[in-house]
Protein backbone atom coordinates (compact mmCIF):
# COMPACT_ATOMS: atom_id res chain seq x y z
CA UNK A 1 0.00 0.00 0.00
CA UNK A 2 2.93 2.29 0.89
CA UNK A 3 4.31 1.59 -2.30
CA UNK A 4 1.10 2.78 -4.18
CA UNK A 5 1.21 5.62 -2.20
CA UNK A 6 4.81 6.52 -2.78
CA UNK A 7 4.37 5.94 -6.66
CA UNK A 8 1.29 8.05 -6.83
CA UNK A 9 3.65 10.46 -5.07
CA UNK A 10 6.35 10.28 -7.33
CA UNK A 11 3.74 10.50 -10.34
CA UNK A 12 2.26 13.67 -9.22
CA UNK A 13 5.11 15.41 -8.67
CA UNK A 14 5.97 14.61 -12.05
CA UNK A 15 3.34 16.15 -13.83
CA UNK A 16 3.60 18.43 -11.52
CA UNK A 17 6.75 19.83 -12.57
CA UNK A 18 6.08 18.90 -16.09
CA UNK A 19 9.41 17.07 -16.75
CA UNK A 20 11.05 18.19 -20.61
CA UNK A 21 10.91 14.37 -21.49
CA UNK A 22 6.51 14.09 -20.38
CA UNK A 23 5.83 17.04 -22.11
CA UNK A 24 7.91 16.14 -25.19
CA UNK A 25 5.65 12.77 -24.92
CA UNK A 26 2.62 14.37 -24.23
CA UNK A 27 3.18 17.08 -27.01
CA UNK A 28 3.98 14.26 -29.27
CA UNK A 29 0.48 12.31 -28.46
CA UNK A 30 -1.30 15.40 -29.39
CA UNK A 31 -0.06 16.31 -32.54
CA UNK A 32 -0.55 12.78 -33.70
CA UNK A 33 -4.19 12.37 -32.67
CA UNK A 34 -5.31 15.57 -33.05
CA UNK A 35 -3.86 15.44 -36.83
CA UNK A 36 -5.03 12.42 -37.62
CA UNK A 37 -8.56 12.99 -36.08
CA UNK A 38 -8.57 16.04 -38.62
CA UNK A 39 -7.97 13.85 -41.46
CA UNK A 40 -10.29 11.31 -40.35
CA UNK A 41 -12.82 13.98 -39.57
CA UNK A 42 -12.42 15.73 -43.36
CA UNK A 43 -13.06 11.93 -44.68
CA UNK A 44 -15.15 10.29 -42.57
CA UNK A 45 -18.05 12.93 -41.94
CA UNK A 46 -19.00 14.14 -45.19
CA UNK A 47 -18.67 10.43 -45.88
CA UNK A 48 -20.87 9.40 -43.55
CA UNK A 49 -23.48 12.41 -44.59
CA UNK A 50 -23.55 10.83 -48.19
CA UNK A 51 -24.38 7.42 -46.51
CA UNK A 52 -27.15 8.87 -44.55
CA UNK A 53 -28.64 11.04 -46.80
CA UNK A 54 -28.81 9.19 -50.15
CA UNK A 55 -29.60 6.17 -51.88
CA UNK A 56 -27.35 4.96 -54.07
CA UNK A 57 -26.46 0.66 -55.46
CA UNK A 58 -24.12 -0.49 -52.91
CA UNK A 59 -24.89 1.44 -49.92
CA UNK A 60 -25.79 -0.89 -47.50
CA UNK A 61 -22.52 -2.75 -48.25
CA UNK A 62 -20.84 0.39 -47.93
CA UNK A 63 -22.69 0.95 -44.40
CA UNK A 64 -21.85 -2.78 -43.46
CA UNK A 65 -18.26 -2.17 -44.03
CA UNK A 66 -18.08 0.94 -42.08
CA UNK A 67 -19.99 -0.53 -39.07
CA UNK A 68 -17.13 -3.97 -39.53
CA UNK A 69 -13.85 -1.55 -39.72
CA UNK A 70 -15.30 0.47 -36.59
CA UNK A 71 -13.98 -2.51 -34.92
CA UNK A 72 -10.83 -3.08 -36.82
CA UNK A 73 -7.84 -4.55 -34.39
CA UNK A 74 -5.19 -2.09 -34.40
CA UNK A 75 -2.31 -4.55 -34.56
CA UNK A 76 -3.49 -5.70 -37.84
CA UNK A 77 -3.73 -1.95 -39.14
CA UNK A 78 -0.70 -1.43 -37.75
CA UNK A 79 0.88 -4.16 -39.30
CA UNK A 80 -0.71 -3.61 -42.55
CA UNK A 81 0.53 -0.17 -42.71
CA UNK A 82 3.76 -1.53 -41.60
CA UNK A 83 3.86 -3.77 -44.98
CA UNK A 84 3.19 -1.04 -46.98
CA UNK A 85 5.62 1.32 -46.14
CA UNK A 86 8.27 -1.17 -45.25
CA UNK A 87 11.58 -0.71 -47.46
CA UNK A 88 10.43 -3.90 -49.43
CA UNK A 89 6.21 -2.64 -49.68
CA UNK A 90 4.79 -0.10 -52.27
CA UNK A 91 5.43 3.03 -50.51
CA UNK A 92 8.47 2.27 -48.77
CA UNK A 93 10.45 5.05 -51.23
CA UNK A 94 8.64 7.56 -49.11
CA UNK A 95 10.67 6.38 -45.77
CA UNK A 96 7.99 7.37 -43.69
CA UNK A 97 8.15 4.09 -41.29
CA UNK A 98 9.07 5.38 -37.48
CA UNK A 99 8.16 8.51 -38.39
CA UNK A 100 5.01 10.33 -37.18
CA UNK A 101 3.41 10.23 -40.24
CA UNK A 102 3.22 6.50 -40.20
CA UNK A 103 1.76 6.75 -36.92
CA UNK A 104 -1.07 9.60 -38.12
CA UNK A 105 -1.70 7.35 -41.34
CA UNK A 106 -2.43 4.42 -39.05
CA UNK A 107 -4.84 6.20 -36.83
CA UNK A 108 -6.34 7.86 -39.82
CA UNK A 109 -7.78 4.46 -40.97
CA UNK A 110 -8.48 3.19 -37.44
CA UNK A 111 -10.39 6.39 -36.66
CA UNK A 112 -12.07 6.97 -40.14
CA UNK A 113 -14.61 4.03 -40.19
CA UNK A 114 -15.72 5.07 -36.58
CA UNK A 115 -16.21 8.56 -37.51
CA UNK A 116 -17.87 7.28 -40.95
CA UNK A 117 -20.26 5.01 -39.10
CA UNK A 118 -21.52 7.07 -36.38
CA UNK A 119 -22.02 9.95 -38.65
CA UNK A 120 -23.86 8.50 -40.90
CA UNK A 121 -26.33 7.29 -38.30
CA UNK A 122 -26.71 11.09 -36.97
CA UNK A 123 -27.12 12.06 -40.38
CA UNK A 124 -29.87 9.75 -41.34
CA UNK A 125 -32.32 10.35 -38.76
CA UNK A 126 -31.35 14.91 -38.96
CA UNK A 127 -31.78 13.77 -43.38
CA UNK A 128 -35.26 11.89 -42.70
CA UNK A 129 -36.42 14.77 -40.98
CA UNK A 130 -35.37 17.19 -43.71
CA UNK A 131 -35.78 15.14 -46.67
CA UNK A 132 -39.38 16.36 -47.83
CA UNK A 133 -38.28 20.12 -47.13
CA UNK A 134 -34.85 19.60 -49.14
CA UNK A 135 -36.68 17.95 -52.06
CA UNK A 136 -39.69 20.68 -52.31
CA UNK A 137 -36.80 23.41 -52.21
CA UNK A 138 -35.04 21.37 -54.27
CA UNK A 139 -31.32 21.51 -52.29
CA UNK A 140 -29.01 20.17 -54.36
CA UNK A 141 -26.74 17.08 -53.41
CA UNK A 142 -23.62 19.30 -52.35
CA UNK A 143 -26.08 21.43 -50.41
CA UNK A 144 -27.50 18.66 -48.20
CA UNK A 145 -24.23 17.17 -46.98
CA UNK A 146 -23.17 20.68 -45.98
CA UNK A 147 -26.63 21.38 -44.36
CA UNK A 148 -27.01 18.17 -42.81
CA UNK A 149 -23.27 18.51 -41.71
CA UNK A 150 -24.01 21.58 -39.89
CA UNK A 151 -27.16 21.18 -38.11
CA UNK A 152 -26.03 18.14 -36.66
CA UNK A 153 -22.59 19.63 -36.17
CA UNK A 154 -23.62 19.83 -31.94
CA UNK A 155 -24.37 15.82 -32.38
CA UNK A 156 -21.33 15.22 -34.18
CA UNK A 157 -19.12 16.31 -31.61
CA UNK A 158 -19.30 13.31 -29.75
CA UNK A 159 -18.43 11.38 -32.78
CA UNK A 160 -15.76 12.91 -33.03
CA UNK A 161 -15.45 12.65 -29.42
CA UNK A 162 -15.15 9.00 -30.08
CA UNK A 163 -12.95 9.06 -32.82
CA UNK A 164 -10.39 11.21 -30.36
CA UNK A 165 -11.16 8.46 -27.67
CA UNK A 166 -10.13 6.28 -30.13
CA UNK A 167 -6.76 7.72 -31.21
CA UNK A 168 -5.33 8.80 -28.17
CA UNK A 169 -5.67 5.84 -26.19
CA UNK A 170 -4.16 3.63 -29.42
CA UNK A 171 -1.00 1.07 -28.42
CA UNK A 172 -0.88 -1.57 -31.18
CA UNK A 173 -0.50 0.37 -34.28
CA UNK A 174 1.47 3.15 -33.61
CA UNK A 175 3.97 1.03 -31.74
CA UNK A 176 4.58 -1.38 -34.87
CA UNK A 177 4.30 1.49 -37.59
CA UNK A 178 6.53 3.75 -34.87
CA UNK A 179 8.46 2.11 -33.15
CA UNK A 180 8.54 3.88 -30.00
CA UNK A 181 11.63 5.67 -30.66
CA UNK A 182 12.41 7.60 -27.60
CA UNK A 183 12.06 11.86 -28.71
CA UNK A 184 10.66 10.86 -32.16
CA UNK A 185 7.91 8.34 -31.91
CA UNK A 186 7.52 7.57 -28.34
CA UNK A 187 3.95 8.44 -27.46
CA UNK A 188 1.78 8.62 -23.71
CA UNK A 189 -0.29 4.97 -24.45
CA UNK A 190 3.92 3.34 -26.06
CA UNK A 191 5.57 5.15 -23.36
CA UNK A 192 3.24 3.67 -20.93
CA UNK A 193 3.46 0.49 -22.14
CA UNK A 194 7.64 0.78 -22.15
CA UNK A 195 8.01 2.00 -19.01
CA UNK A 196 5.58 -0.34 -17.00
CA UNK A 197 7.88 -3.56 -18.33
CA UNK A 198 10.82 -1.73 -17.62
CA UNK A 199 9.24 -1.09 -13.68
CA UNK A 200 9.49 2.27 -14.09
CA UNK A 201 5.74 2.84 -12.84
CA UNK A 202 6.31 6.51 -11.55
CA UNK A 203 6.58 8.04 -14.96
CA UNK A 204 4.01 5.27 -16.35
CA UNK A 205 1.60 6.33 -13.86
CA UNK A 206 2.15 10.04 -14.25
CA UNK A 207 1.69 9.54 -18.23
CA UNK A 208 -1.51 8.01 -17.45
CA UNK A 209 -2.76 11.14 -15.37
CA UNK A 210 -1.95 12.61 -17.97
CA UNK A 211 -3.69 10.89 -20.46
CA UNK A 212 -6.87 10.59 -18.49
CA UNK A 213 -6.92 14.34 -17.78
CA UNK A 214 -6.93 15.15 -21.51
CA UNK A 215 -9.72 12.33 -21.95
CA UNK A 216 -11.61 14.67 -19.19
CA UNK A 217 -11.30 17.80 -20.24
CA UNK A 218 -12.16 17.27 -23.72
CA UNK A 219 -15.25 15.41 -23.02
CA UNK A 220 -16.56 18.73 -20.05
CA UNK A 221 -15.56 20.82 -22.82
CA UNK A 222 -17.68 18.49 -25.29
CA UNK A 223 -20.52 17.89 -22.50
CA UNK A 224 -20.57 22.17 -22.41
CA UNK A 225 -20.99 22.52 -26.12
CA UNK A 226 -23.75 19.92 -26.48
CA UNK A 227 -25.56 21.27 -23.06
CA UNK A 228 -25.38 24.92 -24.48
CA UNK A 229 -26.62 23.66 -27.82
CA UNK A 230 -29.33 21.64 -26.13
CA UNK A 231 -30.50 24.28 -24.05
CA UNK A 232 -30.57 26.87 -27.56
CA UNK A 233 -32.56 23.97 -29.31
CA UNK A 234 -29.44 23.20 -32.01
CA UNK A 235 -28.87 20.10 -31.31
CA UNK B 1 -81.31 6.55 -52.56
CA UNK B 2 -77.26 7.14 -53.47
CA UNK B 3 -74.88 4.72 -53.01
CA UNK B 4 -72.97 5.78 -50.06
CA UNK B 5 -69.56 3.96 -52.03
CA UNK B 6 -70.58 5.61 -55.09
CA UNK B 7 -68.55 8.29 -56.62
CA UNK B 8 -69.74 11.34 -58.25
CA UNK B 9 -68.11 12.23 -61.54
CA UNK B 10 -65.84 15.40 -61.46
CA UNK B 11 -68.26 18.33 -62.55
CA UNK B 12 -67.57 20.48 -65.28
CA UNK B 13 -66.69 23.16 -62.93
CA UNK B 14 -66.12 27.74 -63.31
CA UNK B 15 -62.01 26.43 -63.42
CA UNK B 16 -62.19 23.85 -66.35
CA UNK B 17 -64.04 27.01 -68.57
CA UNK B 18 -61.72 28.45 -69.86
CA UNK B 19 -61.50 32.14 -67.85
CA UNK B 20 -57.36 32.07 -67.33
CA UNK B 21 -55.02 29.57 -68.51
CA UNK B 22 -54.29 26.50 -65.99
CA UNK B 23 -51.29 27.25 -64.34
CA UNK B 24 -51.41 22.76 -63.00
CA UNK B 25 -53.55 19.70 -64.22
CA UNK B 26 -53.40 16.23 -63.50
CA UNK B 27 -55.03 14.52 -65.94
CA UNK B 28 -55.56 10.37 -65.01
CA UNK B 29 -53.52 10.63 -62.18
CA UNK B 30 -52.71 7.53 -60.33
CA UNK B 31 -50.22 6.14 -57.53
CA UNK B 32 -50.11 2.56 -56.62
CA UNK B 33 -47.50 1.93 -53.67
CA UNK B 34 -46.72 -2.01 -53.23
CA UNK B 35 -49.41 -3.30 -55.44
CA UNK B 36 -51.92 -0.74 -53.60
CA UNK B 37 -54.01 1.49 -55.03
CA UNK B 38 -53.74 4.91 -53.44
CA UNK B 39 -54.82 7.61 -55.89
CA UNK B 40 -56.74 6.24 -59.09
CA UNK B 41 -57.88 8.62 -62.48
CA UNK B 42 -57.26 12.09 -60.53
CA UNK B 43 -58.67 14.74 -63.35
CA UNK B 44 -58.45 18.33 -61.86
CA UNK B 45 -57.71 22.08 -63.35
CA UNK B 46 -55.49 24.55 -60.55
CA UNK B 47 -56.28 28.06 -62.28
CA UNK B 48 -53.84 30.63 -61.58
CA UNK B 49 -54.77 33.02 -58.49
CA UNK B 50 -57.51 30.75 -57.32
CA UNK B 51 -57.73 28.93 -53.66
CA UNK B 52 -58.05 25.36 -54.03
CA UNK B 53 -59.45 23.56 -51.14
CA UNK B 54 -58.85 19.71 -50.62
CA UNK B 55 -61.42 17.88 -48.38
CA UNK B 56 -62.01 14.19 -47.58
CA UNK B 57 -61.75 11.94 -44.96
CA UNK B 58 -58.25 10.62 -43.13
CA UNK B 59 -56.45 8.15 -45.71
CA UNK B 60 -58.49 9.52 -48.63
CA UNK B 61 -55.21 10.66 -50.48
CA UNK B 62 -55.17 14.20 -49.77
CA UNK B 63 -51.62 14.46 -48.39
CA UNK B 64 -50.67 12.18 -51.27
CA UNK B 65 -52.45 14.05 -53.59
CA UNK B 66 -50.48 17.15 -52.77
CA UNK B 67 -47.23 15.47 -53.30
CA UNK B 68 -47.03 14.31 -56.26
CA UNK B 69 -48.62 17.40 -57.70
CA UNK B 70 -45.56 19.16 -56.33
CA UNK B 71 -43.14 16.15 -57.46
CA UNK B 72 -41.83 14.92 -54.02
CA UNK B 73 -43.60 11.29 -54.66
CA UNK B 74 -42.96 9.73 -58.32
CA UNK B 75 -46.29 9.01 -59.58
CA UNK B 76 -47.14 5.80 -61.51
CA UNK B 77 -50.19 6.55 -63.52
CA UNK B 78 -51.19 9.96 -65.39
CA UNK B 79 -50.10 12.80 -65.88
CA UNK B 80 -49.50 16.27 -64.87
CA UNK B 81 -49.41 19.67 -66.40
CA UNK B 82 -47.58 22.59 -65.49
CA UNK B 83 -49.06 25.63 -67.45
CA UNK B 84 -49.79 22.90 -70.37
CA UNK B 85 -46.69 21.11 -70.45
CA UNK B 86 -45.37 18.06 -68.65
CA UNK B 87 -44.11 19.25 -65.37
CA UNK B 88 -40.17 19.32 -65.07
CA UNK B 89 -37.94 19.45 -62.06
CA UNK B 90 -37.03 22.89 -63.13
CA UNK B 91 -41.38 24.23 -62.28
CA UNK B 92 -41.09 22.76 -58.87
CA UNK B 93 -39.13 25.68 -58.27
CA UNK B 94 -42.33 27.84 -59.23
CA UNK B 95 -44.05 25.81 -56.38
CA UNK B 96 -43.74 25.50 -52.51
CA UNK B 97 -44.29 23.52 -50.47
CA UNK B 98 -45.76 24.10 -45.92
CA UNK B 99 -46.62 20.44 -44.28
CA UNK B 100 -48.63 19.58 -41.50
CA UNK B 101 -45.63 19.45 -39.14
CA UNK B 102 -43.48 22.72 -40.04
CA UNK B 103 -40.06 21.22 -40.72
CA UNK B 104 -37.51 24.22 -38.67
CA UNK B 105 -33.80 23.28 -39.79
CA UNK B 106 -31.58 23.88 -36.18
CA UNK B 107 -30.81 27.17 -36.72
CA UNK B 108 -32.52 30.50 -36.03
CA UNK B 109 -35.54 32.06 -37.48
CA UNK B 110 -33.09 34.05 -39.98
CA UNK B 111 -31.17 31.40 -40.99
CA UNK B 112 -34.10 29.41 -42.29
CA UNK B 113 -34.93 32.01 -44.18
CA UNK B 114 -31.83 32.38 -45.67
CA UNK B 115 -30.82 28.69 -46.17
CA UNK B 116 -33.77 28.81 -48.43
CA UNK B 117 -33.24 31.53 -50.42
CA UNK B 118 -29.29 30.38 -51.03
CA UNK B 119 -30.96 27.31 -52.51
CA UNK B 120 -32.86 29.13 -54.80
CA UNK B 121 -30.56 31.25 -56.20
CA UNK B 122 -30.80 34.30 -54.35
CA UNK B 123 -27.47 36.61 -54.08
CA UNK B 124 -26.57 38.39 -51.10
CA UNK B 125 -28.19 41.76 -51.21
CA UNK B 126 -31.58 40.26 -52.28
CA UNK B 127 -31.57 37.48 -49.85
CA UNK B 128 -31.69 39.86 -46.90
CA UNK B 129 -34.47 42.32 -48.42
CA UNK B 130 -36.56 39.26 -48.61
CA UNK B 131 -35.09 37.91 -45.28
CA UNK B 132 -36.73 40.89 -43.52
CA UNK B 133 -39.51 40.87 -45.59
CA UNK B 134 -40.63 37.59 -44.61
CA UNK B 135 -40.15 38.16 -41.46
CA UNK B 136 -42.40 41.59 -41.35
CA UNK B 137 -44.87 40.03 -43.13
CA UNK B 138 -45.11 36.72 -40.87
CA UNK B 139 -44.41 39.03 -37.41
CA UNK B 140 -41.55 37.74 -36.19
CA UNK B 141 -38.89 40.45 -37.09
CA UNK B 142 -38.19 40.51 -32.90
CA UNK B 143 -37.50 36.65 -33.26
CA UNK B 144 -35.13 36.82 -35.87
CA UNK B 145 -32.30 35.85 -34.06
CA UNK B 146 -34.29 32.84 -32.33
CA UNK B 147 -33.72 29.39 -33.02
CA UNK B 148 -36.34 28.59 -34.98
CA UNK B 149 -37.13 25.04 -33.00
CA UNK B 150 -38.20 27.13 -29.87
CA UNK B 151 -41.03 28.85 -31.20
CA UNK B 152 -44.53 28.10 -30.54
CA UNK B 153 -46.67 25.60 -33.28
CA UNK B 154 -48.36 28.31 -34.32
CA UNK B 155 -45.00 30.69 -35.11
CA UNK B 156 -43.34 27.83 -36.45
CA UNK B 157 -46.08 27.43 -39.26
CA UNK B 158 -46.13 31.07 -39.55
CA UNK B 159 -42.26 31.12 -40.28
CA UNK B 160 -43.02 28.01 -42.52
CA UNK B 161 -45.24 29.40 -44.84
CA UNK B 162 -43.17 32.90 -44.69
CA UNK B 163 -40.22 31.05 -46.13
CA UNK B 164 -41.80 29.22 -48.57
CA UNK B 165 -43.50 32.99 -49.99
CA UNK B 166 -40.21 34.41 -49.81
CA UNK B 167 -38.98 32.16 -52.61
CA UNK B 168 -41.74 33.93 -54.61
CA UNK B 169 -43.82 30.93 -55.71
CA UNK B 170 -46.72 30.73 -58.34
CA UNK B 171 -48.00 27.99 -56.89
CA UNK B 172 -48.23 27.49 -52.85
CA UNK B 173 -49.16 23.93 -51.23
CA UNK B 174 -50.57 23.49 -48.32
CA UNK B 175 -50.92 20.47 -46.35
CA UNK B 176 -53.10 21.33 -43.19
CA UNK B 177 -51.15 23.98 -42.01
CA UNK B 178 -53.68 24.83 -38.79
CA UNK B 179 -53.89 21.35 -37.72
CA UNK B 180 -53.00 21.70 -33.78
CA UNK B 181 -53.38 24.84 -33.85
CA UNK B 182 -55.04 27.38 -32.03
CA UNK B 183 -58.19 29.40 -33.27
CA UNK B 184 -55.70 32.67 -32.49
CA UNK B 185 -52.74 31.16 -34.76
CA UNK B 186 -55.52 29.56 -37.60
CA UNK B 187 -56.70 33.17 -38.16
CA UNK B 188 -52.93 34.53 -38.26
CA UNK B 189 -52.25 31.88 -40.80
CA UNK B 190 -55.12 32.39 -42.63
CA UNK B 191 -54.39 36.08 -42.98
CA UNK B 192 -50.68 34.83 -44.44
CA UNK B 193 -52.88 32.51 -46.80
CA UNK B 194 -55.15 35.31 -47.56
CA UNK B 195 -52.67 37.73 -48.25
CA UNK B 196 -50.26 35.53 -50.40
CA UNK B 197 -53.42 34.64 -52.25
CA UNK B 198 -53.89 38.64 -52.58
CA UNK B 199 -49.98 39.13 -54.04
CA UNK B 200 -51.16 36.66 -56.88
CA UNK B 201 -49.68 33.41 -55.89
CA UNK B 202 -52.39 30.16 -56.62
CA UNK B 203 -53.12 28.64 -53.09
CA UNK B 204 -54.28 24.57 -52.95
CA UNK B 205 -54.03 23.34 -49.50
CA UNK B 206 -55.75 20.21 -47.51
CA UNK B 207 -57.71 20.55 -44.44
CA UNK B 208 -60.43 19.03 -42.32
CA UNK B 209 -61.66 22.10 -40.50
CA UNK B 210 -65.01 22.63 -42.53
CA UNK B 211 -65.47 26.00 -41.43
CA UNK B 212 -61.36 26.80 -42.72
CA UNK B 213 -62.91 25.49 -46.15
CA UNK B 214 -65.60 27.43 -46.03
CA UNK B 215 -63.82 30.46 -45.52
CA UNK B 216 -61.28 30.35 -47.68
CA UNK B 217 -62.05 27.75 -50.53
CA UNK B 218 -63.15 29.73 -53.79
CA UNK B 219 -62.17 26.39 -55.84
CA UNK B 220 -62.86 22.32 -53.71
CA UNK B 221 -61.86 18.84 -54.40
CA UNK B 222 -63.44 16.20 -52.23
CA UNK B 223 -61.38 13.18 -52.18
CA UNK B 224 -63.05 9.87 -51.14
CA UNK B 225 -61.24 6.78 -51.51
CA UNK B 226 -58.50 7.71 -53.66
CA UNK B 227 -60.92 9.21 -55.99
CA UNK B 228 -61.99 12.99 -56.55
CA UNK B 229 -65.71 12.44 -55.51
CA UNK B 230 -66.71 16.21 -56.65
CA UNK B 231 -65.12 19.01 -57.35
CA UNK B 232 -65.60 22.99 -58.90
CA UNK B 233 -66.70 26.06 -57.25
CA UNK B 234 -66.78 25.78 -53.59
CA UNK B 235 -69.75 27.86 -53.03
CA UNK B 236 -72.08 25.53 -55.36
CA UNK B 237 -70.50 22.23 -53.98
CA UNK B 238 -71.28 23.49 -50.50
CA UNK B 239 -75.12 24.72 -51.39
CA UNK B 240 -75.67 21.64 -53.24
CA UNK B 241 -72.98 18.75 -52.73
CA UNK B 242 -73.72 15.36 -54.92
CA UNK B 243 -72.58 13.10 -52.90
CA UNK B 244 -73.57 11.21 -49.81
CA UNK B 245 -70.23 11.26 -48.77
CA UNK B 246 -69.86 15.25 -48.83
CA UNK B 247 -73.21 15.82 -48.05
CA UNK B 248 -73.02 14.00 -44.75
CA UNK B 249 -69.19 16.13 -44.12
CA UNK B 250 -71.35 19.07 -44.49
CA UNK B 251 -73.95 18.48 -42.50
CA UNK B 252 -71.48 17.08 -39.57
CA UNK B 253 -72.72 13.68 -40.22
CA UNK B 254 -70.39 10.88 -39.72
CA UNK B 255 -69.91 8.79 -43.17
CA UNK B 256 -68.53 5.44 -43.11
CA UNK B 257 -68.17 3.74 -46.08
CA UNK B 258 -68.92 0.10 -45.59
CA UNK B 259 -68.06 -1.56 -48.67
CA UNK B 260 -64.33 -2.51 -49.04
CA UNK B 261 -61.97 0.16 -50.65
CA UNK B 262 -61.10 -1.13 -54.50
CA UNK B 263 -57.39 0.05 -53.42
CA UNK B 264 -56.28 -3.33 -55.67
Amino acid sequence: MDSVSAILMEAGRLVLNWDRDLAQIVGLSLQVTLTAVFIACLIGLPLGAILGAFRFPGRRVAILLANVLMGLPPVVVGLVVYLMLSASGPMGVLGLLYTPTAMIIAQVLLVTPIIAALSRQVTEDLHAEYAEHFASLGVGRMQRVTALLWDARFSLLTVVLAGFGRAVAEVGAVMIVGGNINHVTRVMTTAIALETSKGDLELALALGLVLLGIALIVNLIVMTVRGTAVRAAYA
Amino acid sequence: MHDPTQIVPAAPNVIDAGITPPLMAARDLGCVVKGQRLLAGVDLTLQAKRRTVVLGPNGAGKSLLLRLLHGLLPRTEGQILWQGRPLSRCDQRAQAMVFQRPVMLRRSVQANLHFALKVRGFAGHERTRRTEQALEMAGLTHLAKRPARVLSGGEQQRLAIARALACGPELLFLDEPTANLDPAATAHIETLIRDAHDQGVTVMMVTHDQGQARRLAQDLIFLQDGRVAESGRADVLLQTPRSDALRAWIEGRLFVTDAPRDRK
